[in-house]
């Protein structure tokens, strides 16, 4: 949407709130695009220093060795009300980084996990991930320009999705269809936090 | 001692700029925290470094954690560090996120549906 300058690079002073969202996916699956077509700002760029340790033979001695990576994360805004604004989060998918994901998951409404239908395995490890670690998150399913079209049912199955977890398909670079897949997402948070807590009960 | 205008290593600067420390002083300073130069602005003691006068001056309005590091360019996790100092030193005030306890309420969930049903 529009550029920033450092003029109107501030949060009006009226607002009390920040929530965010993530938006998580394999690399070049159009988290950034789809952050920067919502965004009322420039999309920004942060770094993270993040320690990893070194799997394989590295660890033959019994001495783990670690490194520190860099990881950049684009993200950018929405002021929804004089109150409120929300933060988009985009944030690599890849196995190393998932420990990440912790950090930056506390305190966010929700995920909304991208996927490519022409590398769908690429999503496999993701979204078991976030099913793992309980993240309320929806898939969104970026439609490329070459990208085959699928039924919703298809691409579900295809992911071997719970029932619950909304699937939408999007095009991250059109503003519009961006705001209904984070709709789509919200929705559903706001269901499984409004629905009372269901007892544990024997299946009959 | 480093030159005007040199750019030192950045993993040994932060972890000098810290003070050593890895982790804020507070639990609640996150990306999403808002920031706030405090109001009437008290002086930074001489002794502060640059990053903290960087940042008090970043925030001069309200702006978030993740924000006021991308424009400085420095990494996030510095900037949780020197940004939880100042609001104990009460030279920021924080606005925070969302407890990661607590979870969003429903009222909440409900305004962010609203905000972006209006952006369609």
């Amino acid at each position: 949407m529009g550029s920033a300058g450092s003029a109107d690079r501030y949060l009006p002073d009226t607002v009390q709130q920040a929530v965010k969202i993530l938006v998580v996916g394999a690399f070049g699956v159009g988290k950034t695009t789809l952050v920067g077509s919502v965004s009322e700002i420039e999309p920004l760029r942060t770094e993270e220093h993040i320690t990893e340790a070194s799997a394989g033979v590295d660890d033959l001695a019994g001495v783990g060795t670690k490194h520190t990576t860099t990881v950049a994360m684009d993200f950018g805004r929405i002021t929804l009300n004089p109150r409120i604004a929300l933060y988009l989060f985009g944030t690599p998918g890849q196995r190393r980084f998932w420990d990440l994901w912790e950090g930056l998951a506390e305190g966010a409404l929700g995920v909304l996990a991208l996927v490519d239908t022409r590398r769908i395995e690429d999503s496999f490890d993701v979204l078991e991930q976030l099913e793992l670690r309980g993240l309320p998150f929806a898939v969104a399913v970026n439609e490329f320009p070459d990208s085959e079209t699928y039924e919703i049912g298809e691409i579900r199955s295809a992911l071997d999705l719970l029932d619950e977890t909304p699937v939408v398909l999007c095009d991250a670079r059109d503003p519009r269809s961006s705001v209904e897949a984070l709709i789509t997402l919200v929705q559903y948070v706001f269901e499984r936090a409004a629905r009372p807590a269901a007892p544990q009960e024997p299946a009959v | 001692m480093t030159a005007p205008g040199e750019q030192p290593e950045r993993a040994v600067r932060s972890y000098v700029i810290t003070k050593g420390r890895a982790r804020p002083s507070r639990n609640t300073i996150n990306v999403d925290t808002l920031l706030v130069a405090a109001d009437p602005g008290r002086p930074l003691p001489v002794t502060a470094s640059r990053e903290e006068t960087a940042l008090v001056r970043m925030c001069a309005r309200l702006l978030s954690l993740a924000e006021a590091a991308a424009h400085l360019s420095l990494p996030v996790s510095l900037v949780k560090v020197v940004a939880s100092d100042l609001v104990d030193s009460g030279h920021l005030a924080a606005r925070s996120g969302i407890p990661e306890a607590a979870g969003p309420d429903t009222q909440l969930l409900q305004e962010v549906l609203d905000g972006l049903r209006r952006l369609r």
